[in-house]
């Protein structure tokens, strides 16, 4: 008789729990930082589920744009806003009746399309299945980026062989869209200087 | 590994070859970091010594003073843990091991020789830079959580400096990603075998200023000096780790010495070659799999014994450049970063680009095409 240890389920286990663990734990503590602190932990628990599920590239860029990136910004924006160290965070009841509402509707909307689709929950596969989702997902996507799928080499219904024609121009149009937000969350959150005593005589400046 | 050590195992013991597997990896990478740490704060006070024209350590452990960096170990280990009465103390204690988790995970990813990597990746350069660039959470953590004006400081210029140079850090790893046509670093670096004039920094002249610019983003995203403005000993005290002492004080600066090498063993495989020496000795020999299973071993050992030479050769760079230079101002540091190394590595980006279109081969299959 052998103890064999499922090693992915474990660690799946393990990772899911520390992502719903520290959710909730975003939710419940009142400090700021920590709250930050926390949602990395979730955050980077889901890059550990992307992993595992063998995506690599989406679980870098989980680790980049959301654990790196957001809360980098996030750090960056309580420090640039509190007015004192250690910002505690009361919520009021109606607040937490209501968003209770809201998240537990969410979940409810989500486990119900989680459940509904029999190829999620692994039925009707085999193993072989699983192992051929297994493949590097990298080069795919970058290539169905410019509009090759290899996942779909023909498309026989010819009013959908438009929708294949990669995701290059939409990519580029959020990231410029995206850079304009930056801008203009930059500009509104520069500290505006009122001035309290009528402004210095302005000396005129020498070139430098 | 696992598949190796399966052979050995009856089927329902898949589980134990797994675990095996990770522990050496584990093990393997814990020691090569540890002895990275070990060596390198000897290193640094021996040639911060003659940089200054004094001798550095000298008595422990016979003439050149080897065994410092134990004794240093010992006293910092007995020294007492002390928490600050204003910090969070949760993330105050949590801080140095956040740090050091971020640069010791990069590991996971560095091959040191042809295939010699614990996790095989194809997106392994992007992996190791959003890695690395997680280091700065501990830091900003440490900051914050210890209560205290210059540690409060020092954090926020360690965030400001980190997030503005990854982005010429990426542009940089970017151009020989796009030279070499992978992001798979061991395919990255096989790519270079057979002699210095294969390695990528000598592919074009684009990628040769590049590395220049890839090497001032690196120092400036481990923090090392002129750079050093989150720890600014001379102004902030010690920044970030002002209230910090004994055990959690030095997971710090293991955490920094273990960065410095992943980067500078980074950029030796982008652009010096990885583990292929400046000539093809390995393949001369005939160290190659194809002769004999130990034959490659031994190339292998080679490639390991080149990588580490590099990367030390990075890490001394840094420590020379450290005693040379003066700090930079917040604002001078922002400025080379803005208005020097993002358009510099935007246009070599476009002048790689340029290049790897007109000569695909790169400079020497032109000049052989061009002679033949």
């Amino acid at each position: 008789m052998s103890v064999a240890i499922q090693w992915h389920s474990l660690f799946f286990l393990l990772m899911a729990l520390a992502a719903c663990g520290a959710a909730l734990a975003v939710v419940l503590s009142a400090n700021v930082v920590r709250m930050a602190f926390w949602l990395v932990v979730s955050l980077g628990a889901v890059a550990g589920l992307f992993f595992l599920a063998g995506a690599d590239l989406v679980g870098t860029l989980q680790l980049m744009v959301y654990v790196g990136g957001t809360l980098v910004l996030l750090v960056f924006g309580v420090m640039l806003t509190a007015r004192q160290p250690f910002v505690d965070m009361r919520t009021a009841p109606t607040q937490w009746l209501v968003a209770a509402l809201v998240g537990a509707s969410l979940l409810a909307v989500l486990w119900q399309a989680a459940l509904s689709v029999d190829r999620w929950a692994g039925r009707g596969q085999t193993l072989a299945d699983r192992q051929a989702q297994a493949e590097p997902t990298a080069a795919p996507l970058g290539l169905a980026l410019v509009g090759v799928r290899v996942d779909k080499p023909d498309q026989a219904d010819p009013r959908l062989r438009d929708g294949m024609a990669g995701y290059l121009l939409p990519f580029e149009v959020i990231s410029v869209h995206l850079v304009v937000v930056l801008i203009g969350a930059a500009h509104l959150a520069r500290a505006k200087r009122r001035p309290t005593s009528p402004e210095p005589p302005q000396t005129p400046r020498t070139p430098e | 590994m696992a598949e190796y050590l399966k052979t050995f195992l009856p089927e329902s013991y898949a589980w134990l070859a797994y675990t095996a597997a990770a522990a050496v990896h584990v093990a393997l990478l814990f020691v090569l970091a540890m002895m990275i740490v070990a060596v390198s704060n000897w290193a640094e006070r021996k040639i911060a010594g003659r940089l200054q024209d004094r001798l550095g350590p000298t008595r422990v452990g016979g003439r050149f003073g080897w065994l410092q960096s134990v004794a240093d170990g010992l006293k910092l280990l007995t020294k007492e843990d002390l928490v600050p009465a204003g910090a969070d103390r949760f993330l105050f204690r949590l801080a140095p091991y956040l740090c050091f988790c971020a640069s010791f995970s990069v590991y996971l990813a560095l091959p040191m020789a042809s295939g010699w990597v614990a996790q095989p990746m194809n997106v392994a350069v992007f992996f190791v830079l959003a890695v690395a660039g997680l280091e700065v959470l501990g830091v900003i953590l440490a900051g914050y959580a210890s209560g205290s004006k210059w540690s409060l400081f020092g954090g926020m210029r360690e965030a400001a400096q980190v997030v503005s140079y990854e982005v010429p850090l990426a542009l940089c790893a970017a151009i020989p990603v796009m030279v070499a046509g992978t992001m798979d670093l061991v395919e990255i670096g096989n790519r270079q075998a057979g002699g210095f004039w294969q390695w990528q920094i000598f592919h074009d002249p684009f990628t040769f200023l590049t590395f220049f610019v890839f090497l001032t983003c690196a120092v400036a995203s481990v923090n090392r000096a002129p750079f050093d403005l989150a720890e600014a000993e001379s102004e902030l005290v010690a920044g970030f780790m002002t209230e910090y002492s004994g055990f959690r004080w030095s997971v710090f600066f293991m955490a920094e010495y273990a960065s410095m090498f992943a980067v500078s063993v980074l950029g030796a495989i982008l652009f010096f070659g990885g583990w292929n020496g400046p000539l093809p000795v390995a393949s001369l020999l005939g160290l190659t799999c194809e002769n004999h299973p130990l034959a490659g071993y031994l190339g292998g050992l080679l490639g390991l014994c080149n990588l580490l030479v590099k990367g030390y050769l990075g890490i001394i760079f840094m420590m020379w450049l450290r005693w040379t230079l003066p700090r930079l101002r917040i604002d001078q540091v922002m400025t080379v970063c803005l208005k020097y190394c993002i358009p510099l590595a935007a246009a070599m980006l476009l002048g790689a680009m340029l290049w790897c279109y007109a000569l695909p081969g790169g400079l020497w299959a032109a000049v052989e095409n061009f002679g033949g």
